[in-house]
């Protein structure tokens, strides 16, 4: 579990708080999608998860340890994984399976250990059978899926993924978005994904959209959605299933705006009546 | 182009050279060079190339591959080649001739030598992968630690190198055509003109691997890397009997070399 | 009269060795002056190798490159001068800056043309005109500039050459709905007011649709599909079996007639979709 408690942050050499008094809990096993457009402070919020950033008021606890207290630094870091945008840059070894192996060697686990909790992360993301492979030379998605496998093979319980899909394809941020689905869905890891594709944000049992450093909504995906104006204040967009029946409400019909699934929003515009 | 570049290149396999421990073949390369630097005459070179030859065999490495990584060096060979054919003295092989007898031997072995090494190193990093490598390396190091040698950082920083390798060119390829996309011409002018030109591609080649080091370290520090202390590593090294082979077929070698020598062979 | 015609363009990396790959396979198309050409595909269909011939940078391995029926790769300078009259913005352009001050590095091409100061500053005031790049800018150093205002910058280096023909690859990948949005206008009003041809290669099929006058679809280096947006769209199927998506409109729109509901016309617009909707219902829209 995550907790904020009246977090500020401000960079240095910055003239205002990125984070203006975040007051957030993650509770565990949940799928939490943040949502926000550039500098919103998702990404400040995202550092603040294992202590990459320090508040510079208020406070973060991670399963009750503060962020702030330099002991815990690496517990704090073995309980939140963290995967970053750039899919060549966290990437550190020349070998996909040795990439995965850096952190529980850093850990220093056992080489019997090592290789088992190797395998079995990159099974968990489907790259079992690249392990020998250069990462260089595989796609945008799959370095991603390496990446969280090197994050999975901590063994940590929450992993935050701090804007994973921004460099990616269409096709990568579907695998990207899949496999943290899968990872909060079958294993019952926390998933905190941070995004600025509306799209991802669909399939989240929570939706955190943060704008100008505060948390501007938080609900269930349906819930913020239906919010058309406030979204569209943050500067973010709404799904079209939403929009088509907000404008049409506009012209007289009363149809939910909560209804993200292509399907069930053709239903509900087919029984639809005036 | 720049994608052409096979120095440091890994191929994977599984044969023999491929499952030595790098520590063993890290000695081999050290004992086949002092022993290429021994060879004196042609039966020494001779043997040097046999083992050479054995070597490929072993590793299923083609000669094509050994060649294409000599291309850059092509110029380097021929260099020393013709500066041993033109400045050595002895028997003219026509009369009045510049060019002699001497020189000529002197050239063939500069250039057998020179072409040795290079296909021993290449044998090395074609069956070795860098991250065995510098942990080879690192283990073979080790006894430095203490006399304060930073072992454990010079390792590491040699794999973030050889990671970075492959990106970095094709950033450089990137950015070289979006340069070139704005005019930037890197072909044509003096030597200056053309040193200037590469500003355009250093600039940002640059300021890019800065911002790759900045954020390679945050993803390395949240994946609770706290230098060598403690770092256990999931392959352990471990000298199997055909390593002891190995490197007593390698001081052979270098013992044969040796004789053969003192033989004036 | 067409800007650019391809003429049986075939490209083959890595030709003679084991690593050989055909990128583009026998492609021959023309495209109109003044057209706006959506370029669609999914990650090594061909569109990156495709456009990259349309400036010279890439040589045909087989076939011709025309612009203005002039073959650009004739000899060395025409294939060098092409560049001005093509402008290629490649993706994430922010990162080719290198110039100390965001006025030098957008008068860059520019100065590669040999042309004079005066006319050098006057374009580079008009290109950061069109991007929304302000003068107080011009003597910062381009890296202390946010994300989208380096995107800009990059934008205008090439907007300042005056190309006959803009071709950006994935110009608002990596920014948020407002960010894109504000590229996309600037590119539009860059090409209402300049006339240029404009070809944008894009993953976003809600841009793609909303903005092009024609679309390309690549699949393995062919032409999988290439007309208007309407032509386009009214074969979603086609769009989904190469692996792309369709525009979420469409997407709506197929699950509706799929469940009786009879929609009029191609939809891949969300306005289309409102009326399609509104008419199937028999309600005026206000």
């Amino acid at each position: 579990m995550i907790r904020f408690e009246n977090v500020h942050y401000r960079y240095p050499d910055s003239d205002h708080d990125s984070l203006c008094g975040v007051d957030l809990t993650i509770e565990e096993g949940s799928f939490v999608a943040v949502l926000g457009h550039n500098g919103s402070g998702k990404s400040t919020l995202a550092k603040h998860m294992n202590a990459i950033l320090l508040p510079t008021e208020g406070r973060v606890l991670v399963d009750g340890m503060d962020t702030s207290d330099e002991a815990n630094l690496l517990p704090v870091r073995r309980t939140v994984g963290m995967v970053f945008q750039n899919p060549d840059n966290q990437i550190v070894a020349n070998v996909v399976e040795e990439d995965v192996a850096f952190a529980p060697e850093n850990l220093g686990v056992p080489p019997a250990e090592i290789r088992e909790r190797v395998d079995n992360a990159l099974k968990t993301v489907g790259m079992y059978e690249h392990r020998q492979h250069a990462p260089h030379l595989l796609s945008g998605g799959q370095k991603q899926r390496v990446a969280i496998a090197g994050v999975l093979a901590m063994q940590p319980r929450i992993i935050v993924l701090d804007e994973p899909t921004a460099m990616l394809d269409p096709q990568g941020r579907k695998e990207v978005v899949a496999t943290v689905t899968r990872l909060c869905r079958e294993n019952g890891m926390t998933v905190v994904l941070i995004t600025h594709h509306m799209e991802e944000c669909i399939g989240a049992d929570r939706l955190i959209v943060m704008s100008y450093g505060k948390i501007a909504a938080d609900g269930t995906p349906g819930e913020v959605f239906s919010q058309v104006e406030l979204m569209e204040q943050a500067g973010l967009d709404v799904p079209e299933t939403t929009r088509i029946c907000w404008d049409l409400n506009k012209a007289g019909f009363s149809l939910p705006l909560d209804s993200l699934d292509v399907e069930t929003c053709a239903e509900n515009l087919i029984s639809a009546a005036h | 182009m720049l994608k052409d570049i096979t120095l440091g290149q890994y191929f994977p396999g599984d044969t023999v050279a491929h499952r030595l421990d790098p520590r063993t073949k890290l000695i081999l390369v050290f004992l086949y060079i002092v022993a290429l630097f021994q060879a004196k005459g042609w039966v020494g070179y001779g043997l040097v190339l046999l083992a050479t030859v054995v070597c490929m065999a072993v590793s299923h490495i083609s000669p094509k591959n050994i060649f294409k990584g000599l291309k850059p060096m092509l110029f380097i060979i021929a260099l020393t080649a013709a500066l041993n054919i033109f400045y050595t003295q002895g028997t003219p092989i026509v009369e009045g001739w510049i060019i002699t007898w001497e020189g000529l031997e002197r050239a063939v072995k500069m250039m057998l030598r020179i072409t040795l090494l290079i296909a021993g190193t290449f044998l090395l990093t074609y069956t070795t992968s860098p991250m065995a490598l510098t942990d080879g390396l690192e283990l073979l190091m080790n006894p430095l630690k203490k006399v304060h040698v930073p072992v454990h950082e010079i390792t590491i920083m040699m794999s973030m190198a050889l990671r970075f390798i492959p990106t970095l060119i094709e950033e450089t390829d990137k950015i070289m055509s979006a340069q070139k996309a704005r005019g930037a011409d890197f072909e044509n002018g003096s030597l200056i003109q053309r040193a200037k030109a590469l500003l355009p591609i250093l600039v940002p080649l640059f300021v890019s691997a800065f911002r790759r080091a900045d954020e390679l370290a945050v993803a390395m520090e949240s994946r609770c890397y706290h230098g060598g202390e403690g770092r256990t590593r999931m392959k352990q090294l471990k000298m199997a009997a055909r390593d002891w082979i190995a490197l007593a077929l390698g001081l052979l070698l270098l013992a044969a070399v040796i004789v053969l020598k003192h033989f004036g062979l | 009269m067409s800007v650019i015609t391809v003429e049986n363009l075939r490209h083959t990396y890595s030709a003679g060795t084991p690593f050989e790959k055909v990128a583009i396979d026998d492609i021959s198309l023309s495209i109109p002056a003044g057209q706006f050409v959506g370029l669609l595909g999914h990650t090594g269909s061909g569109k990156s190798t495709f456009i990259q011939h349309l400036n010279a940078l890439l040589q045909p391995t087989s076939g011709r490159v025309l612009l203005d029926g002039e073959d650009i790769n004739k000899d060395k300078k025409t294939r060098h001068d092409v560049k001005w009259k093509v402008g290629l913005v490649f993706q994430y352009p922010e990162y080719q800056l290198f110039e100390e001050t965001v006025f030098a590095d957008i008068a860059f091409g520019p100065k590669n043309m040999g042309l004079k100061k005066e006319e050098i500053e006057e374009r580079v005031r008009e290109a950061a005109g069109f991007v929304g790049v302000k003068e107080e800018l011009f003597e910062r150093s381009p890296l202390e500039l946010s994300g989208g205002q380096k995107r800009r910058v990059a934008i205008a280096g090439v907007v300042a050459m005056r190309p006959e023909v803009l071709i950006l690859d994935e110009p608002t990948a990596g920014l948020d709905p407002a960010g894109s949005r504000k590229i996309m206008n600037n590119i539009c009003r860059y090409r209402e007011q300049s006339g240029a041809t404009v070809i944008i290669v894009s993953h976003n099929m809600d841009d793609a649709a909303r903005l092009a006058e024609r679309l390309i679809v690549f699949d393995h280096g062919h032409v999988a599909m290439d007309g208007t947006p309407e032509e386009v769209f009214s074969r979603p199927q086609e769009l989904i079996n190469i692996g792309l998506s369709v525009p979420q409109s469409t997407a709506i729109a197929m699950a509706l007639r799929e469940k009786g509901m009879p929609l009029e016309g191609s939809v891949f617009t969300h306005e289309q979709l409102l009326k399609a909707v509104a008419k199937a219902k028999g309600v005026a829209l206000c």
